[in-house]
């Protein structure tokens, strides 16, 4: 069991996002899920600062693990090896 | 407009640009269901794999097919979020990599 610290910054509509959720779902991974298009207001433009610091594109999803692996896009070979995932 | 509808309709209009479908149907789907959702919220398609603001004019380069698209099919097969793929990659069924983001970090907002 993976007891690494996720957070992902995705978006309701985005395709790699969800595909990369769904990676996360399949191994039973818990993970926290920021909804990036949801927000408004000073709430947004905190979030969009806080992903330029983890990713200067500022694209999704944008997934942080353990506070230090940073990962661009639904990589995944990337994600899975970041998690100890063989299989 | 349902989905099938406008399938074929862009299907039509962008394969005379060079621009095919990607050859996986469910992302394709999935991809058209929310650019019609985006139309709805926002009141255009914005490219469901970026953060759009609600402004048309700010937005207009995301706007599908995305300003972006062009030069990605060409460096990379596929535009930003696989919705279309080149001539090259649809002819010889590749599986498109990784698009990196291409619009400037500062548009989006």
């Amino acid at each position: 069991m993976c007891t690494c610290i996720i957070k992902v910054y995705g978006l309701s509509s985005c395709s790699h996002c969800k595909a990369a959720r769904k990676l996360f779902d399949k191994y039973n991974i818990e993970y926290e899920y920021v909804q990036v298009d949801d927000l408004k207001g000073d709430e947004r433009k905190a979030v969009i600062k806080e992903i330029k610091e983890l990713n200067p594109r500022c694209s999704f999803p944008t997934i942080e693990i353990n506070k230090e692996t940073i990962i661009v896009g639904n990589k995944q070979n990337d994600i899975k090896k970041a998690l100890g995932i063989k299989k | 407009m349902n989905i099938e509808q406008l399938y074929d309709a862009l299907k039509k209009s962008q394969e005379k640009q060079g621009a095919f479908f990607n050859k996986d149907r469910d992302l394709v789907f999935e991809l058209l269901e929310s650019l019609q959702l985006n139309k709805e919220r926002y009141g255009y398609m914005a490219c469901p794999c970026r953060l759009a603001c609600g402004d048309r004019e700010h937005d207009k380069d995301i706007i599908c097919p995305c300003d972006y698209r062009k030069p990605d099919m060409e460096e990379f097969g596929a535009c930003y979020c696989g919705l279309y793929v080149s001539e090259k990659v649809n002819n010889l069924e590749i599986v498109p990599e990784h698009v990196p983001e291409r619009r400037p970090v500062e548009k989006i907002i």
